[in-house]
């Protein structure tokens, strides 16, 4: 049962019926080792429980649970293998289960790109000491001292002909015992699953229409709702035409609470008139006044502000050598997931089971609870997978929608599929940022580096304390407030990799919040890293260095070098001169400082007369430490770049002072298939270093390498995202 | 009001309103899971199947217009034993990230392939250009259509 082949049936079920599996107590003498006091891997220190990551059941099949979730990015393929892998067992006979508040154990979001480093930490000690476990029992039964066992697929061997198997063992093997982390989990040598490019578990039922989503969820006597949302943000309903609703065919409720309006329908497409109806049959009054879309740089600048020192080294007064200075800006940007978000909710003897996408089952059942003031322990959350979100998108909002109208559904489930421009609208954005460099050059080097970067919170997702981080909670008849916004993710490689020996990096946190705003994928690393990188490319010119040779001139670190080696052996980098129109250009960044190295060239192409510019080729390099699956690497590090270069050309979200006024892919667009870049990839593998997070690694190299080659092929600098045809054009007039 | 459809070599009757459009009739009144809601706007074509061999976008096509065009889905390409040479190319290529997009891309693909079975890259590119991906799986995707011409010349 891959996740590709879960009927509806059986999400419906809520996923609750056993699989065989026998969890039996059974004291085995000398089985508890001395507990040793450093921390546990990954995850397994706050869900130590070596049964709450996985069960062996009677048919030699193991269901691994994770509270990480599918996202599109194959984590639970990458699970899959490393515990087939500690297991030795084959990969089809790993079940996994994920994202459900009943059933998982709770690891927080999906999110980070940290799931391999928590969760798969987990899974391969707990699968490591499992199957030392079932050795031994394996030992007793066969009457066979542990060293002469060996394990084939499940089937544990003595040698001639004795085997035993772990179905067999099942009902002994006692899980319900703390990890000890004491057996050694397989050399990185060892490994014949992990580390392969296995295909992806999901792919098959998602290219022939098997119900994957939980849009495709079906429940019996389920209906359709859909939310009519104010003009702007914070708008308060005054009246409404509740006659008028009411008489369209197949609405079953009206649900009206404070300004919290939704419609209930026997079907989708009379749930979407309905609220039709009611965008045009409504008065709102008041809402957010929004601050003039040309100012935000300046209001950001200018407005007050928190500020921190991200790095302080050597003096922070800049030299009287060379010296440049510049700003760069990145507007509010939208996750865009292609698929609006969608929820379905139940409520039953009292009980609420919502089906979500959201990337927190367990953060969002503690927001849901205090919006709808229940238990927590009255609310089961279960993830399916939805359309990609990069981040936090309408996911969790969704699910609070589901929520308060299934509370009126007398039991039935409710469906609950946002509208393009719901999604568009109301989203929490990618926030705004500003980025001011400064620094001096002598003999050829950076001797001093000043960088602020202004920026809104990066993280608005629910369960954070106390408060509602649901949209609706907002609009209620007694209101919620949001949780306070705390500083975080704008300073994300706001301080470089390179060796600068005088340097002060500041990051000020603003937090006046014109739009809402959250995580999207890399938080505040791709600004950062376009800024740093940009700034990096004009010091180089003004050291009349090459770009890549300027980077090497400042780096320490092997790893980075060894990626940035790679991508101008990859893309044949020399220098070269620019006819106008072609440039070329390099960036560089490691994620956090603490995850995946990416070095990205780009080749690209400006016309100058319309403007518009055109990425041809991004080579990039990229070391990711131990590579899990090298296929789902590239995928992801190749995903970066398309996205970044999307975000790079084309992506800001657009209001007035009325409200958005982006709420459709016309209005927001992003890259199209004819402008793709096409793309390579070189990896460098590290069985034996720790996996790192790739997921948002890209993203910011990729920004910049583009800006650079930009100014590479011009001569001039585009500082301001997106890089439109209408600045193009401006900064080339 | 009853409509009936052909959907997949099948003949259904349905109740729904004429003016239902199309996609919400696939899914929820015949279970299909394949074309999904992405806009209903015909902006991103994640909806898209085919009407009569032509790539449509199923969520602004009333239900009723349809007559007794023949409607395919992607579950009407094949299955997950039987797979259709898009779909094992899809497969082999792995090209998918989250996949909402795949099944529209699948469809546009299929009208192209079905008028020329050896298109270069830039005809899938211009073919695919309607259909919006966000995962940025398209170097894939493009792979994956060429393959998939290649393995359905030949097959014939």
């Amino acid at each position: 049962m891959t996740p590709a082949r879960l009927t509806r049936r059986q999400f419906a079920a809520g996923l609750t019926a056993g699989l065989g599996g026998i969890v039996v107590a059974f004291s085995l003498s000398g089985g508890a080792r001395a507990q040793k006091h450093a921390r546990l891997p990954g995850s397994l220190a706050r869900t130590p429980k070596l049964d709450a990551w996985l069960r062996i059941n009677a048919d030699s099949t193991v269901t691994v649970f994770t509270g990480k979730v599918e996202l599109g990015q194959g984590i639970l393929t990458a699970l899959a293998q490393i515990a087939a892998e500690e297991l030795d067992v084959s990969i089809d006979r790993i079940v996994m289960i994920s994202g459900d508040t009943a059933r998982t154990p709770d690891e927080g979001f999906t999110s980070g790109s940290r799931s391999i480093e928590q969760s798969g930490m987990a899974v391969r000690y707990a699968c490591a000491e499992a199957r030392d476990l079932l050795i031994k029992l394996a030992g007793q039964r066969l009457n066979w001292s542990y060293d002469e066992l060996t394990v084939q697929n499940g089937v544990i061997y003595a040698p001639g002909t004795k085997k035993v198997t772990y179905g067999e063992l099942a009902a002994q093997a006692d899980l319900r015992r703390k990890a000890t982390a004491q057996v050694r989990p397989k050399p990185a040598g060892a490994r014949k699953i992990a580390g392969k490019g296995v295909a992806r578990r999901d792919i098959p039922g998602k290219v022939t229409g098997v119900a994957t989503y939980v849009q495709d969820i079906r429940l019996p006597g389920m209906l359709h709702g859909r939310i009519v949302r104010p003009p702007r943000p914070h708008g308060i309903l005054d009246t409404f035409d509740e006659a008028g609703v009411k008489a369209l065919p197949g609405i079953t409720t009206v649900v009206r609470d404070g300004s919290f309006l939704g419609v209930i329908a026997e079907r989708e497409e009379q749930a979407v008139r309905a609220r039709e109806f009611l965008l045009h049959n409504c008065r709102w009054i008041g809402g957010d006044q929004l601050p003039d879309p040309q100012q935000l740089a300046d209001d950001m600048l200018s407005g007050p502000n928190t500020a921190s020192v991200v790095s302080k080294e050597g003096s922070a007064a800049l030299g009287a050598t060379t010296v440049l200075e510049a700003t760069y800006t990145k507007p509010y940007t939208a996750h865009a997931s292609i698929g609006p978000s969608c929820a379905l909710a139940q409520f039953k003897d009292g009980k609420l089971t919502v089906w979500t996408h959201s990337q927190g089952v367990f953060p969002l059942r503690r927001d849901l609870a205090r919006a709808l003031r229940l238990d927590e322990d009255a609310i089961r959350c279960i993830h399916g997978e939805g359309s990609g979100c990069y981040g936090h998108n309408g996911a969790d909002d969704a699910a609070l929608d589901a929520a308060l109208l299934a509370r009126v559904a007398a039991g039935r489930p409710v469906r609950v599929q946002w509208m393009r421009d719901d999604e568009f609208a109301w989203e929490p954005y990618g926030p705004a940022m500003a980025m001011k460099a400064k620094a001096s050059l002598a003999g050829g080097k950076i001797v001093e580096w000043r960088y602020d970067v202004w920026s809104n919170t990066h993280s608005t997702r629910p369960g954070r304390g106390d408060g509602v981080d649901l949209l609706a909670g907002w609009y209620l008849a007694q209101p919620f407030e949001p949780a306070p916004a705390h500083p975080g993710g704008g300073d994300r490689n706001a301080m470089p990799l390179y060796v600068i020996p005088n340097q002060r990096i500041t990051s000020h946190f603003v937090r006046k919040m014109p739009l809402r705003v959250s995580a999207l994928r890399s938080l505040g690393a791709y600004a950062n890293v376009f800024a740093v990188e940009s700034f990096m490319d004009e010091l180089a010119l003004a050291a009349g260095a090459d770009p890549v040779a300027f980077r090497l001139a400042h780096l320490k670190d092997k790893r980075a070098r060894a990626v940035i080696e790679a991508v101008a052996k990859a893309a044949k980098w020399k220098k070269a001169k620019s006819d106008g129109r072609h440039g070329r250009g390099f960036a560089f960044a490691r994620y956090k400082n603490a995850a995946t190295y990416v070095a990205v060239v780009a080749d690209i192409d400006v016309d100058r007369d319309t403007g518009r510019l055109r990425v041809l080729r991004c080579c990039a390099a990229a070391d990711a430490g131990e590579i899990i699956n090298p296929d789902g690497l590239t995928n992801q590090i190749e995903g970066g770049i398309v996205q970044a270069t999307s975000w790079t050309l084309h992506e800001a979200v657009k209001y007035d002072a009325h409200g958005i006024v982006s709420r459709d892919w016309v209005g927001y667009p992003i890259l199209t298939m004819p402008e793709v870049p096409t793309l390579k990839t070189v990896l460098i593998d590290h069985p034996e270093e720790p996996a790192l997070g790739a997921g948002e690694a890209a993203q910011g190299p990729a920004a910049a390498a583009i800006a650079n080659a930009f100014a590479h092929a011009t001569g001039k600098r585009l500082r301001d995202l997106p890089l439109t045809p209408a600045r193009v054009k401006a900064v080339l007039a | 009001m009853a409509l009936t459809l052909k959907v997949n070599g099948k003949s259904h009757r349905v109740e729904a309103d004429s003016d239902t459009p199309l996609l919400y009739v696939l899914r929820n009144d015949l279970a299909l899971n394949g074309a999904k809601f992405g806009c209903g706007l015909a902006q991103c074509g994640a909806c898209t199947v085919l009407i009569g061999g032509e790539a449509v976008r199923s969520c602004v096509t009333p239900a009723g217009s349809v007559g007794d065009a023949d409607i395919v889905t992607l579950e009407g390409l094949g299955t997950l034993n039987n797979p259709h040479p898009l779909q094992r190319a899809f497969i082999e290529e792995q090209a998918a990230q989250c996949g909402y997009c795949i099944a529209g891309m699948m469809m546009s693909a299929k009208a192209l392939l079905d008028r020329n079975p050896t298109p270069s890259e830039q005809e899938v590119r211009e073919a695919l250009s309607g259909n919006l991906c966000r995962c940025g799986t398209h170097p894939r995707i493009i792979r994956a259509v060429l393959r998939a011409g290649r393995m359905m010349g030949k097959a014939q």
